[in-house]
Order: structure tokens, then sequence, then C-alpha cells
């Protein structure tokens, strides 16, 4: 091969890659436990707009680090209230744009038909090798899982059979594949239209633990974005709240 | 200054023992594959090393995917692990050694085939010929004459044991003391934003790989002038 037609080929693929770069789609950052829904808005948020996305999925602290040290998001959906406020502190993210867009719900699950009893009293017996929760340094649902099993009073008693996923999405594969018996997930990833999808499961009462505020907010390269504003408010729609709400979500 | 807090050391120590029992395990088990692989002429030697190679290519995640669904309590090996009275080995350090042995396996039995296909056939006929047992030639002629080989094997094993870390993370669920190793200490770190304390754990990692290399760099005339 001759030394031109390396040229070409590598001008050809340097081309490709920056028309994919260039291509318009709005990149969006999504907390994990929101990912499954978000997937849903996404489809009928295209159909109606035209706009198209891509979506990002991992946990908040994860996302954060990402973005704060300069990934391309244009819009975040956070687990938690305070990584927005910490990036609008920080400059990455746009001042009076942050709002609510769900109240998430953790709930104690099981593949297992009869094994969580309401009040998950299950945690205070043998009847499991491993609970799995989020990584509670970094993923709001893991923080709100340590808070409830201190509440329960079996925190310490059970940490050595504690498994944490980097993710609730792992957390949910530890517990789904069997490998942990229960584990702490996210009320929208067992719930379809306000059903138990399958096992069994103890929705945690909300006074257990910090309040799962879920924020959203928009980044410094969305700032000009008709398709990022376009966005954010039809995560305000009712259109949009019907699907959040069918995860499990409040407001 | 960074001052190691103890978790760091725990994360090493358990590195250690980790990437030296599986280099151990691979010396005793890859030694007899890579020898059937380097005299064989059987239909059979093509595929197995194929298999043999296969984590070379296969994304960790995959192998991390098979095993949890595998060593799980519905799995094929978690079956036979709890009928054992075993236990189920995710989340557990003796999962994370069973896991590293597949995972490293190519490391150790690549370097040890390249070793016993690099001396051919002719040191073995003329040991035959004075009478050696296969066995007592295997372990006087052939290993002696292979020990560059070993060297490289060991050292290859043990250094990328020591690197893994998209299996750990998918089969090891983060238990500190358990399946915590360095590099999903370091993860875990930089996902919770703690960049000093990554960066201490990071540097010692660089500066192991670095010593690593440059020693098998060092030793390789060696084994050209051995062979």
């Amino acid at each position: 091969m001759n030394f031109d037609r390396i040229k070409q080929i590598t001008l050809g693929l340097l081309l490709s890659i920056s028309f994919y770069a260039n291509a318009t789609e709005l990149k969006v950052a999504v907390a994990a436990n929101f990912a499954q829904t978000m997937k849903e808005i996404a489809t009928v948020f295209e159909k109606d707009t035209g706009h198209k996305l891509a979506l990002t999925q991992g946990s908040t602290g994860k996302l954060y680090a990402q973005i704060s040290q300069g990934a391309p998001f244009e819009v975040f959906l956070s687990a938690d209230d305070e990584t927005p406020e910490k990036l609008i502190t920080e400059g990455k993210a746009i001042a009076g744009t942050r709002f609510t867009y769900a109240i998430g719900r953790l709930a104690l699950w099981s593949p297992k038909p009869d094994l969580i009893d309401e009040g998950g009293q299950v945690l205070k017996t043998d009847k499991f090798r491993y609970v799995a929760i989020a990584n509670a340094r970094v993923a709001p649902y893991g923080r709100a899982a340590v808070q409830v099993m201190q509440k329960l009073g079996v925190l310490s008693s059970i940490e050595p059979r504690v498994v944490q996923g980097e993710s609730i999405t792992q957390t949910f594969q530890f517990v789904s594949t069997g490998n942990a018996q229960l584990g702490f997930v996210a009320l929208s990833q067992i719930n379809e239209n306000g059903k138990l999808k399958s096992g069994s499961a103890w929705i945690v009462p909300e006074n257990m633990h910090e309040q799962l505020r879920q924020d959203a907010v928009l980044l410094n390269p969305g700032k000009d974005s008709a398709a990022a504003s376009a966005l954010l408010s039809f995560l305000k729609s009712e259109k949009a709240k019907k699907i959040i709400a069918s995860y499990g979500y409040q407001f | 200054m960074w001052t190691p807090e103890p978790e760091v050391w725990q994360a090493i120590w358990l590195t250690v023992q980790l990437s030296a029992i599986v280099t151990l395990i691979l010396l005793i088990a890859g030694t007899p594959i890579a020898w059937w692989l380097s005299r064989t002429n059987s239909a059979w030697k093509a595929p197995i090393a194929a298999v043999v190679a296969l984590p070379l290519v296969l994304p960790p995640t995959v192998l991390g995917f098979y095993l949890l669904i595998a060593m799980g309590p519905e799995g094929p090996v978690g079956r036979v692990t709890q009928t054992l009275g075993l236990g189920q080995l995710p989340f557990t350090f003796p999962g994370l050694v069973i896991a590293s042995v597949f995972y490293s396996l190519p490391f150790m039995v690549q370097p040890l085939q390249n070793a016993f296909e690099a001396m051919g056939r002719r040191p073995l006929e003329v040991a035959a010929t004075l009478r050696a047992s296969p066995m007592d030639a295997f372990f006087t002629v052939a290993v002696p004459m292979a020990l560059p080989g070993f060297l490289t094997a060991c050292v290859m094993t043990f250094a990328h044991t020591v690197g893994e870390f998209g299996v750990v993370l998918m089969i090891g669920g983060n238990l500190a003391g358990e399946t915590r190793v360095a590099s999903v200490q370091i993860y875990d770190y930089v996902e919770a934003m703690q960049y000093p304390q990554a960066h201490g754990l990071a540097a010692i990692m660089v500066a192991f790989s670095f010593i690593v290399l440059l020693l098998l760099q060092i030793w390789r005339p060696v084994t050209r002038k051995g062979a």
C-alpha cells in the first residue's frame, strides 16, 4: 500500500468521525434509576418534536465526575438535588434551570415471591446470604438504603453481607441473577404501570430516608440549544409526568 | 503529601494475594496445556488454542456477565458449588480467583507454548535415547530450557491479574478486604471525586506496571541467547 492511499483512508476516517460528532443529537446524562423511564419518554419526545436524543446512563457520582471534567452533555437528569446545585455553583450548569422532575422511591426487592415482608423484617433473619445496595458513596439510592438499614437497626450486623453495585442498575442485576437474594433498588426498576413486575417487594416508607428528590439541570454545552430547552419543558408536561408516574415516581 | 489510608493497603494486599494465587494455579494448570499444545498434531489443537486465547479478545464484561450467570445460584457452576457445600462464588475471594484464572489463562499458556516450541523436539529425543522417562525428561530437560519462558509467563500472569478490572467489577460486589482490589478501589475513588486518593493509588499501579515491563525487557535478550 502506498503512502497516498494511507493518507486517503485516514482522511476518510477522520471525516466520518467528524460527521458523527456533528450529528444533531441532544446528549443527555441520565441517572441509572431513571434510564428505563427516560427511554420511554425519549421515544415520545422524539416523535413529538423531531429532536433526537442520545442517552448516557450511569451513577450520579460518575456522571458528575464526567461533566465536571468537560463531558459534552447538554442536559443532566440527576438522582438527587445536590449534584445539579453543585454543578451550578461550579459554573458547569446554568442557574435558574434546575427543577425536580421526579421524586424517587426505594424498594427492598427479591425475585422470590415470598421472601420480602412488609416492613423489611427479613433483613433481621438468615434467610439471605447477600443484600445488594448501590454504592453508598456515589449513588443517592445507595445512601438512602444505608439510612433505612440504620433505622431498622440492622446495618452493623449485616454489613459483611452488603454487596455494592456501582450503580442502581448493577444492584438490580445482582438481585435479578439471584447472586444477591435481595436488594434495595429503585421502585422504577421493578414497577410497571403501578404493579410489581415479579417477586416480592417492600416499598420503603419515605420517612425512613432522605427524600430522593431528583433534579434536572441545563448544562453549559446546552445553553443555546433549542432541543435542550424543548426537552426540559417536555419533562414538565402532563404527557411526560404520566409516563414518569407509571414507573412509581412521585412529584 | 498523600498518606495512604488503611483501605489502600488492604486493597493492595488483596491484589497481591489474588495475583500470587492465580499465578500459582495457572503455573500448575497452564503448563500441561502449553506442553500439549506445543507437541500435539491433534485436530483439537486449533480449537483448544483458540479457546485459550479467547480472554485476550473478549471484553471483560462478557466474561464477567457469563461468570455471574454461571456461578449464580441457578447457574451450572453455582449448583455444583452449592451441592458441594461451598456456597456461591460471586462476591467472594475464591470467586475472584476462579474468574481471574480464566481471565489470565492466555498470559500463562502462550509464553510457555512459545518457549516449548522454540526448543524443538530434538533435546527430548536425545533424552529419550539416554533412557530418560518422558516425565524425567520434561523436568530435567524441558523445564530448565524453557525457564525464561516460565519467568515471562509468571510475570505476565501476575501483572495482568493485578490489572484486572472489568471482571472484578461485575462479580465482586465491592466488599472491602474480600473483593475490593486496587483497580476497583481507584474506580471508587474517582467516582467519589476523591482525586488525591485516586492519584496516589494510580501512581503506585503505574510504577508497578512500568517496573514489571522494564524487567521483562531486560530479561528478554537472555531468553534469545538461551533459546
